[in-house]
């Protein structure tokens, strides 16, 4: 679990330079980033974590902090 | 006129968001380009985008899956498969040779009642017209960028162009969520001829030291509540590309307010395209 949010962390900290994130902050609703950037992080996490998110796991609310994040690559593995 | 089948010529940025809608609006889409490559390419963009618009708005009764989408597009390198076709658009590079070329082919291909509709933003409707067997059927259809998400369309008369096309043109892109403007044909027809001589001059702003790119923006942005300054505007059609159409209007109005800004040139010639290499009158990541 910890390393999943470490991978997530060092990923988000190219786009939310020198900000300290939560595990639990929205990062959409800091303003800093769009939507374009929401397809990025869909992308990397299938990437980082080998899997493929699903239309019914492509909601916005999995992907808004790191927590959200955690928890659904968890889900998703735990599945596997 | 009953269309069913849309043939979109060019897997580019335009003509993939145009393949894209027209599935999306329950049309069957033979998409063609020259390369397997270029057409992969394609289909992993609209892929990307349908998945982003799932993602944003889940709300949205979308009633067709990802695959259910994807299955209305026939993704080709074929030209042959447009015996079937009951419209195409075209979107292929703004060069006249190129899309000459192309019109000969599906004059050939297509059945005499296909209208051909030409995604350009400077090429002259007309002349399209000309090298075809049926000028009547020609027509200009204008989209902006992103397609699925920009609701109007410039749809240009040309010399020869029939009522009758017009009237089926603008029906069909009411069924693809697009509004329809008619305009005539001239070069630049209305958007591109006075954003190009925006743009042109914004950069010419910047070249002579009256202020930086970003204030530049900032003052069209904030005094007139543009959403994107010109600049910005720039970056995002490609610096490339904004060269070019300056140049072809240029060209055709032999008229010395279209000459292209130095600064302009010089950028591009340094191989600052814009957001597409990541670096134009702004850096990109």
């Amino acid at each position: 679990m910890k390393d999943v949010k470490q991978e997530v962390r060092t990923f988000l900290g190219r786009f939310f330079h020198n900000l300290e994130l939560t595990d639990d902050q929205n990062f959409f609703e800091l303003g800093f980033v769009n939507s374009l950037f929401a397809m990025q992080l869909v992308l990397f996490v299938e990437s980082e974590f080998g899997m493929q998110i699903g239309d019914d796991d492509l909601d916005i609310t999995h992907f808004q902090s790191i927590n959200a994040i955690a928890n659904l690559v968890e889900r998703k593995k735990v599945a596997a | 006129m009953n269309i069913r089948t849309i043939g979109v010529v060019g897997a580019g940025v335009m003509g993939t968001g145009v393949a894209q809608n027209f599935a999306q609006s329950g049309y069957h889409v033979v998409l063609v380009d020259i390369s397997d490559d270029i057409l992969a390419h394609a289909k992993q963009t609209i892929i990307n985008a349908l998945r982003l618009q799932r993602l944003l708005d889940r709300s949205e009764q979308q009633a067709a899956s990802l695959e259910e989408t994807l299955q209305h597009i026939t993704f080709t390198t074929d030209y042959r498969l447009f015996t079937d076709v009951d419209f195409v658009i075209e979107n292929t590079t703004e060069k006249w040779e190129v899309k000459k070329a192309v019109y000969h082919q599906i004059d050939a291909i297509c059945p005499e009642q296909t209208i051909f509709a030409v995604n350009t933003s400077a090429i002259s409707i007309t002349r399209v017209a000309s090298v075809t067997s049926r000028p009547e059927r020609v027509i200009g259809t204008h989209f902006m960028n992103p397609v699925p998400m920009k609701g109007t369309v410039e749809v240009i008369r040309g010399y020869h162009t029939s009522e009758e096309t017009i009237a089926t043109t603008t029906e069909l892109l009411k069924t693809a969520g697009k509004k329809g403007i008619i305009v005539n044909d001239m070069p630049g027809f209305v958007s591109n001829r006075v954003l190009m001589l925006t743009i042109n001059e914004a950069a010419y702003l910047v070249q002579d030291q009256v202020a930086p790119a970003e204030d530049v923006d900032t003052i069209f942005e904030n005094c007139f509540g543009h959403k994107m300054g010109p600049l910005k505007t720039a970056d995002l059609i490609g610096l490339d590309t904004i060269l070019y159409s300056i140049e072809v209007l240029y060209e055709s109005y032999n008229d010395s307010k279209y000459r292209p800004c130095p600064l302009l040139k010089k950028m591009v010639d340094a191989g600052l395209h814009g957001r597409k290499n990541g670096r134009g009158f702004y850096r990109y990541q």
